[in-house]
């Protein structure tokens, strides 16, 4: 598993690339909290479109993260997760609580301001 | 369970319970799943079933002690697959209540994993005596070209 950051404006995009499992679960979550830490944005987006493999460790993760932006008034958006990814995120719920967009940052870019309303 | 038939191919793994053994399992059983005509959605489904259960033995069986013994074994018959997964460690004190969705001892987890296992397979038991260890088992039918 591999995540990569950029800042644009208040957003932080992390790509994430490979499994997220119990194994890497961890390791996401240090990396996502070391740069929300580093950054502050108002809004994280998660590009999971180079995530092959989800499990419910990943969706710990990605919650956990939501919590911390809900709390700090900011908020979690998802983009570009694959069908096994996106089933598990509609099952869980979480799809309910977090924008799911099926586009990538040339499109999502700049959501700061314009998805305000 | 439904699918006790006759076996037609089986297979098991050992092996401690460490986390960078729990994409091991899933790819093992995905593989042995894959000898028969089986969608890739379904290969999915067992793979997410599996590394919930082999997580659960990990974190909640030996409680992230790694000198656990995690066995996973598959049986085929003509009806489906047969998985289990158990473990040797503490066990679970009430399995009706850790089987309910979201329920979780862990803030950063999502207590999805039988709610995962129950919705991707056919049929789950779950057996487990406190300090004696967990049993998981779980069919999927076959459907389709496999299931003929």
């Amino acid at each position: 598993m591999q995540v990569f950051f950029s800042m644009e404006g208040k957003e932080l995009w992390a790509r994430v690339k490979g499994e997220v499992d119990l194994e890497s679960a961890d390791l996401l979550r240090r990396e996502l909290e070391a740069s929300l830490d580093h950054a502050r944005p108002e809004i994280l987006l998660l590009d999971l479109e180079g995530v092959t493999f989800m499990d419910s460790s990943g969706l710990g993760v990605i919650l956990g993260r939501y919590r911390r932006l809900k709390n700090q008034g900011g908020r979690v958006i998802i983009c570009r997760p694959q069908p096994q990814v996106r089933r598990l995120l509609e099952i869980s719920g979480l799809s309910k609580i977090m924008t799911i967009h099926p586009d990538g940052p040339e499109t999502v870019g700049g959501v700061t301001d314009g998805w305000r309303s | 369970m439904a699918g006790e038939a006759k076996v037609e191919n089986s297979m098991a793994l050992e092996f401690l319970s460490l986390p960078e053994n729990v994409g091991l399992a899933r790819v093992a059983v995905a593989t042995f799943a894959a000898q028969v005509d089986m969608t890739l959605n379904e290969l999915e489904e067992i793979k997410v079933a599996v590394s919930e259960a082999v997580s659960n033995a990990i974190i909640h069986g030996y409680r992230g002690e790694p000198r656990g013994i995690v066995r996973v074994a598959v049986e085929r018959t003509a009806a489906g697959l047969v998985i289990t997964v158990e473990d040797k460690g503490c066990g679970i004190p009430d399995v009706a209540t850790a089987m309910q969705p979201a329920y979780s001892t862990d803030p950063e987890r999502m207590g999805l994993g039988f709610a995962f296992m129950q919705s991707f397979m056919d049929d789950l038991e779950v057996t487990s005596e406190v300090n004696r260890g967990t049993r998981v088992k779980m069919f999927k039918a076959f459907k389709g070209e496999a299931g003929k």
